[in-house]
Formats: structure tokens, C-alpha cells, sequence
């Protein structure tokens, strides 16, 4: 058995079905998202060419990704942006923490970045005394209960109004027990706009960066980025190096789809376009590899770099629905998560590409159609093959293997009992059977198809 | 090798071969976009649409439905007679108590009721956010259909920031109810002119 | 016409019925069938698992058993599929490529190959369709409701054609049911919280039975309705189809 930091998403999982009206509450509400996305998408005639269209515009930059990265620090600069590369999260912390220092300021307010969460960029800073305030509402949330996002663009999807209410009691002394959600917004708009006012610097994360042009485009409905960049003496855009895309007017096909797909929204509120940095203000773009150069080389894993953290693939999951974001152990949860956690620990991530069932619901909703279902198929061989399954499930595989491929056997194993079932670990009717935990065994019946054929039909 | 040079070294050594960028041109319209189809999607968004023919009918509609309106900005003077002046002086927080933010905006798009505007016009980049409110007013002649016509006008960018905003502030962070009015302007008005 | 039929592992062990309706059906629709004795299984159960590499010898026999067929038919989309996409033999590639091309399940090979257009069938009750997902959204056997596309299916095209037989229409009509290969064991919290979420989506909306194109979502639905003392029951199409 490997030896993980977590418990597997099988058991995490099973601990969020623990409270099961709570499990129907978190799938309900992601099934109205996910309605809401076809809604719009059905307003749409064009759709289907839409998402075809993105998913060769991300297909071009995979295969040009060099030089477009080149052309687009070359305008960065030009436009008076400073340019940073990182080629893993370490050195993208460092940098952020660099400039930070360079400010010395102790406190900043961060926007969305899922880039960050990947980098585990707040608790470096917090270690290193410098303490950031997530601005996203959702992700203030979070923060404040001290977990992590369950969802790239809800993060606190998983919680109900009377937490929310509970937290903003403690930490920004709302009365207790008012839970509702104008209330709470009005009360986090409030503090937030303190915190916007006294930050000197800001961060925030980046949906595409255009090649052409040297500019970064941020997307937000709160407007939670603009508050803090244009307030800001310092600007730090943290972006991966798959954001990039070729053309300005590519984004007329990418703000189509994102915000639809997302949250079933036309277009987010506010679709920023970050050129230059304001007069007397630092603008710094920090470039991020880590471990997407070597997503690149992998033929049948680089499509997931295509991926525009919209997040429909976990609206649409029905496992993810039912085992809630943190399962997944991962800052990005859901299909995609599964499938680009792999590439950056395979040991660590070797249970996330099996929490599916493979119904390929994610890869129809992709707006980028990225194959997210067979590439889940794909890690579990690669998993596999690289040792990291359990002893017990390739014991059990080998022996169904030994029997499946020799008639005889298989006929005398099918005669003797049910090998389908015994084949699997720990497969008796009683409570250690997974199987019959809560379902019934398929009753035995007398005799076998084959058995019945050769009877009434065998000449 | 620096970083830079490692992660170009890495990434030209693994890119697939490359493909053609697609043709977009089936995705755009030549016809003018739709106001009314522009109106009905801002009003789902939860902004307000006025059609007036001059700017003069900004500051009696104003008047008839702000109650809690005192501190105006306006881009221009002919929107708002008697707007507050001066306010472009500062790094943006000067702008903390503003009410109302009257800014003119670009093109607007039909399908999904986003304006744009630019850094040219608005002159300091967090007065559409800082304010507590926001009108844009837009003629009637600039509303396209879709995205794709948007940026076929702004292909080449002529300003430091731009910004498409469509409707009013809002989240739906809490349970997915939506609430207007996050960190940004908690309403929109447009006056659409023409 | 020479039809294989292919009768995977678990309708062969447990669901026999399943197979002799799937036989009878093909039969009474003039087609001749043969059941090659000496046929296991397509290897998904552990390609999906991640050791596709073990599934050699499957793939062996199965083009051994198969490769003298026009069509090969199985009353299973899952089976189906994973033939399709995944079958290859060393050395064998023509005959494999032949079996990929030629296999169909089974109401796809009646409503596509045979082109039924009337069925000697009732079946006066009310039934809900459970779409698998592989038969969905891997064969294509109805449209997809992520898809911005015009609707058809061919399971309801077929039960359309059995004499008082009602179909309820689902809340969400194309949700996994959780089964999912061993998915179902490994899984199991968030494997059966599916299936009961998808019986009562069928029971709420007045299902006496459900029916489905694969027989493993079936079983898995079945379980757990046996264990809720349900009187809803699970059929497979074809035992549908092929009732008079």
C-alpha cells in the first residue's frame, strides 16, 4: 500500500456520504448549475462550432507554445511589464515572496488564482509573515474556515448559508445567526473594500494571455480583480504558460464559452484587459511551468492543457457531486483535477483518475472538448504500469485475468459459483463485501446461458 | 540556465507538431446588433436600460431613481451638469465615496449585453468599480451582435486597460443566490442614446 | 446473414434470460445465429481498471471466437464498446479490425443493420430507460444531453414499436447510474448514492420497471432495489422487445 498524505477520495468520499440530505443538497445545487450551462449553450446554435473552434485554437498554441510564450513576453515588456519565469511552484513562491519583500508590505489582497492554490502560494507567504487576503468572496470564506476551494469557481460550494454566517460572526462580527446571503455579501463587500483600500500590492490570476498583444485578460462577476490591481502600487499576475493564446480576437471565442459553461452567465460582469501597467504602477507577470512542459511531451495527457478552468466538467460529474471537492485532495477537483494531479505527483494522485465511473459527461461539456474521460482511462494503465495500484486489486486482476482467458477454467470457476463476484476483493455476503454492503447480490440462477444453449440449440 | 531558458528549452523540445488556427469568419454577423435583444439581456443581468434621445434626460432620470445619490462623477459635462470636478487627482482612492459614475462606453454586444470601455475614456481604471454605482450611456448605433464582431472593431488595442462590463457587480458564492453588488457597482444603468 | 453472438461474462453467469431473449429476438427477425461455445469475456472489467495490458489472452479468443461473422451482437453497449475501441491482436489485426467494425449492440444493430421499423411485441406497463453511459455516449446509441444536437434514441425508437408499453420521462435523463465497472466495489459509498439516486428518479416519476441496454447498470439497480424491498423491476430491452 502507498503511503499517501491523505486518505484516498474512495474513503473521503465515503465520509461526505456520511449526511446524506447534505450529499442530495451539494448534488441539487451543481445540477442546477450544470442546467443552467445548457440553457445558455441552447442559445446558442453555433455551440458545438464554438467548441471545436476553441479546441483548435488551444491545439495550435500546444504546438506553438514556444514562440508564442516568446511573443508574448517580447510586447509584456514593450508594454512595461516585467517578466518572471518559474519553472515550479517553489521559485514561483519565491518570486511572489521577493516582490513582496521589495514592497515590504506584511498584507495584500489576492484575486481567483487557481495557479496559486496549485503553488500553495498562501501558506508559503503566511510562513514567511506576510499575510494575504483572498478577495473573491467564496474564497475569503474558505480562508476564513481555514480549508481549501472544493471547486475552481465556487469554492465554497460545499458550504451552507448558516456556516457562512457562523464564520462571519467570529471573524467580522455580524450578528449571530443571520445567514442571509444579501446580509453576508453586503457585510464581506464592506470589509473587503478596507482591505482593498490599504493594499498596496495585488495578485491576481489570468484567463489568457494574448500573444499579439502582451495583455492579460482576468475575468471576474465581483469585480474583485480590477478593485485590487487598479488600487495597487504593484500588480503580480501569476498565470501558467498553457493561458496563452494567440490573437486578441481569439478571445471573442473563448469569452463565449467560458462564463456559459461556467456558471451559465452570458459573459462574466467584468472581462478585464491588462495591458499596461496604470501610470507609476509596477506591473510583474510571473510565468509558471511547473510540470506543464512535461504535460506537453505526454501525447496522450497534453490536451488537458487546453483546459480554461471553467469547471462544467465537475458540475456535470455525478461522482464529483457526490463526494464534494475536497475528495479530491488536490487544489483542482473534479474530472479535470484527475487528470492533471497525476502529472504532478502520480503516487500521491494514483486514486483520482479511478473516482469516476467514465461516463464521459465531462468531455461532452468541455468547452474545449478535451477527451477527459479517456484520458482518465489512459492514467489508470499509466498508474498501473508504474506500480502505483494496490497488491490486492492487481492479485484480484490477475486472477480474473487467469480465468477469462482460458474457456475452461472460466466454465469451471462459472460452475462452481459466481467468479464474476469472487474475483473482486473481499467478496462474501457479508458486510466486508462492498458489493452487499447496501445491494443484494444478483440471485444465481440455475443454469448458465451457455449451458441453456447447448441444451436447445447445440445441433 | 536560467528558468526562462529552461522551461523554452523544455517546452520547444515536447510541443506536437503544429496545427493551423481555425477561420472564424462563419462566426461573424455583417447585419447591426439588435438594441432591444442588447436590453432584454442587460435587464436579465439585473441592470436598467433607458433610451433617451438627448443627454439632457440623464440627470432628471437620475434624480427619479437614485435616492441615495449625492456624489457624482461625470465623464463628461454635458451628461451631469454640475458633476464633481477634480476627481482625476490621486491613485484612485479619491474615488472611495462616489456614489454614481456616469462613464460613456464604447460597444455594446446584443448576445450577451457587455459594454466596452477603455482606459481612454474612464481615465482613472477604478472609477467603473470604486463607485457605487454605475451609468454608461452608449449610442444605439454601437451595439454588434456577438463577441466576434466586438473584437473585429478592437482588434488592436489603443488603450492601456480595457474592460467589458456586463451588468452590475454581482455573486452567487453563498448557496448560488445571487446578490448584486459584490465589489463593484451594486447596479448599472444604461442609457442607451439615438 | 451470419450473426455471433457474443453473450458477455455476467449475462452468461447471472442473467441468462437475458441471452436467450437477445437469441429468440435476432431469430424471429430472420437472422441466423450462431453462439460460439468457448466465449468469456471482452477484457473490460480489468482494461478499465488500468490493466488493459493483461487483457492479451481475452482479446486472443475473442478474435478466435469471432472473426467468421458478418455482425457480431451482444445485448451490451458497455462489451460493445470496449470491443471497438480497444480490440487489437498481434499478428491477428485484420480479423481484429473486422470485429471492431462489424460488432454492434443489439437495439443499434435492429434499428441500423436489420432497419426494423414494427416489432411482434407487448409489454403493457410503464417503463423508464436508463441510458448507460457507454452505449450513450460512447456508441452513440442516443443523443446526449450535454450536446447542443438534435434528439433521437434508439433504445425508445424500438419501445416505441412494443404494443402498450408506456415510457416515463426521467428528471434527468441521461445521469450515470454509478455501476461503473469496479468502480461499484472500489467506490462503494458514492456507487450506490448514485444508483439510489437514479431508482428514484424512475420511481418518482411512475416506473414499474426500468430497462436499459446493459445489463451491469441493471444488476447494480436491481441490488439496491431488492435491498429496498422495491416492486419496481429491472428488464433488459431485449427481454422487453422479445415479450408477447
Amino acid at each position: 500500500m502507498n503511503e499517501h498524505q491523505h486518505k484516498e477520495h474512495s474513503l473521503l468520499a465515503a465520509d461526505f456520504n456520511r449526511n446524506e440530505p447534505r450529499v442530495n443538497w451539494h448534488d441539487e445545487t451543481l445540477w442546477w448549475v450544470r442546467q443552467k450551462r445548457d440553457r445558455m449553450a441552447w442559445t446558442l446554435p453555433e455551440w458545438e462550432a464554438l467548441r471545436e473552434a476553441a479546441s483548435c485554437i488551444k491545439h495550435n498554441v500546444l504546438g506553438n507554445l514556444h514562440d508564442y510564450l516568446v511573443e508574448f513576453e517580447r510586447n509584456a515588456q514593450q508594454n512595461g511589464a516585467v517578466v518572471h519565469w518559474a519553472a515550479n511552484a517553489e521559485e514561483h513562491n519565491r518570486i511572489v515572496l521577493q516582490l513582496l519583500r521589495e514592497q515590504g508590505v506584511k498584507r495584500m489582497v489576492k484575486s481567483k488564482s487557481m495557479l496559486t492554490e496549485e503553488c500553495h502560494l498562501n501558506p508559503f507567504l503566511a510562513e514567511n509573515g506576510i499575510e494575504v487576503i483572498d478577495t473573491d468572496l467564496g474564497e475569503r470564506i474558505v480562508q476564513l474556515a481555514k480549508e481549501p476551494p472544493s471547486h475552481i469557481v465556487l469554492p465554497c460550494i460545499h458550504k451552507k448559508k448558516e456556516e457562512i454566517g457562523e464564520l462571519f460572526h467570529e471573524h467580522l462580527g455580524t450578528p449571530a445567526g443571520n445567514a442571509d446571503p444579501q446580509f453576508l455579501t453586503a457585510a464581506a463587500r464592506q470589509h473587503l473594500r478596507k482591505e482593498f483600500i490599504q493594499s498596496r500590492v495585488a495578485i491576481t490570476g489570468v484567463n489568457f494571455a494574448v500573444a499579439e498583444t502582451g495583455e492579460m485578460v482576468v475575468c471576474t462577476n465581483e469585480g474583485n480583480a480590477d478593485m485590487g490591481a487598479h488600487l495597487a502600487d504593484v500588480h503580480i499576475a501569476c498565470m501558467g504558460i498553457e493561458k496563452i493564446i494567440p490573437k486578441r480576437h481569439h478571445l471573442g471565442v473563448f469569452l463565449r464559452l467560458l462564463a456559459r459553461s461556467a456558471t451559465g452567465q452570458p459573459i462574466t460582469t467584468y472581462s478585464s484587459h491588462f495591458r499596461k501597467p496604470k501610470a507609476g504602477q509596477q506591473l510583474h507577470i510571473v510565468l509558471v511551468d511547473n510540470g506543464r512542459s512535461r504535460q506537453l511531451d505526454r501525447d496522450d495527457f497534453r490536451n488537458s492543457l487546453k483546459c480554461i478552468r471553467c469547471g462544467a466538467c465537475m458540475n456535470t460529474c455525478p461522482v464529483y457531486r457526490r463526494s464534494g471537492g475536497h475528495s479530491y485532495h488536490n487544489a483542482i477537483a473534479g474530472p479535470i483535477g484527475a487528470i492533471l494531479a497525476p502529472n504532478l505527483d502520480m503516487k500521491e494522485y494514483a486514486d483520482l483518475p479511478f473516482a469516476s465511473t467514465l461516463c464521459g459527461s465531462c468531455s461532452n461539456v468541455c468547452p474545449v472538448k478535451i477527451d477527459i474521460h479517456q484520458q482518465l482511462y489512459k492514467w489508470r494503465q499509466v498508474i498501473v504500469q508504474e506500480g502505483h495500484s494496490k497488491p490486492a486489486k492487481a492479485a484480484s486482476m490477475h486472477a480474473m485475468n487467469m480465468v477469462l482467458s482460458r474457456p475452461g477454467l472460466y466454465k469451471a470457476a462459472g460452475g462452481a459459483g459466481r467468479w464474476v463476484m469472487r474475483a473482486m476483493p473481499a467478496v462474501v455476503n457479508n458486510k466486508l463485501n462492498p458489493w452487499y454492503k447496501q445491494r443484494e447480490m444478483p440471485e444465481a440462477p440455475k443454469q448458465s446461458f451457455a449451458d441453456w444453449y447447448k441444451k436447445n440449440r447445440s445441433k | 540556465m536560467s528558468s526562462r531558458e529552461q522551461i523554452l528549452a523544455a517546452i520547444k523540445r515536447n510541443q506536437p507538431e503544429q496545427q493551423e488556427l481555425p477561420v472564424l469568419d462563419s462566426f461573424r454577423h455583417t447585419e447591426a446588433g439588435d438594441p432591444a435583444a442588447f436590453r432584454k439581456v442587460v435587464e436579465t443581468l439585473g441592470g436598467q436600460v433607458y433610451e433617451i434621445t438627448s443627454y439632457t434626460e440623464i440627470q432628471p432620470l437620475v434624480a427619479e431613481h437614485y435616492t441615495d445619490v449625492t456624489r457624482v462623477v461625470s465623464i463628461r459635462p454635458e451628461y451631469f451638469p454640475g458633476a464633481i470636478t477634480g476627481w482625476q487627482e490621486g491613485d484612485g482612492r479619491q474615488l472611495e465615496q462616489v456614489d454614481l459614475a456616469i462613464i460613456p462606453g464604447q460597444l455594446g454586444v446584443a448576445e450577451n449585453g457587455a459594454i466596452w470601455i477603455t482606459e481612454q475614456e474612464i481615465e482613472v481604471r477604478v472609477l467603473p468599480f470604486i463607485t457605487q454605482h454605475l451609468a454608461i450611456v452608449l449610442p444605439r448605433t454601437e451595439i454588434l451582435p456577438t463577441m466576434h464582431d466586438a473584437y473585429a472593431r478592437i482588434w488592436s488595442p489603443s488603450a492601456g486597460f480595457g474592460v467589458f462590463i456586463a451588468g452590475p457587480s454581482k455573486t452567487a458564492d453563498i448557496e448560488q443566490s445571487l446578490v448584486l453588488g459584490a465589489h463593484g457597482a451594486k447596479s448599472l444603468t444604461v442609457f442607451l442614446i439615438g | 446473414m451470419k450473426v455471433g453472438l457474443f453473450i458477455p461474462c455476467y449475462i452468461d453467469q447471472f442473467y441468462p434470460n437475458v441471452g436467450i431473449a437477445t437469441l429468440s429476438l435476432l431469430e424471429k427477425l430472420g437472422c441466423e445465429v450462431v453462439y460460439p461455445q468457448g466465449q468469456t469475456c471482452c477484457g473490460q472489467p480489468m482494461a478499465n481498471s488500468g490493466f488493459e495490458h493483461l487483457t492479451h489472452g481475452c482479446n486472443e479468443l475473442f478474435v478466435k471466437n469471432f472473426q467468421d461473422y458478418d455482425y457480431i451482437v451482444a445485448p451490451s453497449g458497455s462489451c460493445v464498446l470496449h470491443i471497438k475501441d480497444h480490440l487489437h491482436v498481434d499478428g491477428k489485426e485484420d480479423a481484429a479490425t473486422h470485429i471492431r467494425q462489424r460488432i454492434y449492440e443489439l437495439s443499434e444493430f435492429l434499428t441500423d443493420v436489420l432497419k426494423v421499423n414494427n416489432l411482434r411485441a407487448k409489454f403493457p406497463h410503464k417503463v423508464g430507460i436508463h441510458q448507460s453511459c457507454h452505449g450513450q455516449r460512447g456508441l452513440h446509441l442516443s443523443q446526449m444531453t450535454e450536446l447542443v444536437a438534435a434528439p433521437f434514441s434508439k433504445p425508445e425508437q424500438l419501445l416505441h414499436m412494443v404494443e402498450g408499453l408506456e415510457l416515463v420521462e426521467l428528471k434527468r435523463k441521461d445521469e450515470c447510474c454509478g455501476f461503473g465497472g469496479t468502480f461499484c466495489v472500489f467506490e462503494e459509498a458514492v456507487s450506490v448514492k448514485m444508483g439510489k439516486d437514479r431508482i428514484d428518479d424512475h420511481v418518482n416519476n411512475g416506473a414499474e420497471y426500468i430497462t436499459g441496454n446493459d445489463v451491469s447498470c441493471l444488476m447494480h439497480l436491481e441490488g439496491i432495489l431488492r435491498r429496498q424491498n422495491s416492486n419496481v423491476k429491472v428488464l433488459h430491452i431485449a427481454e422487453i422487445l422479445n415479450h408477447e
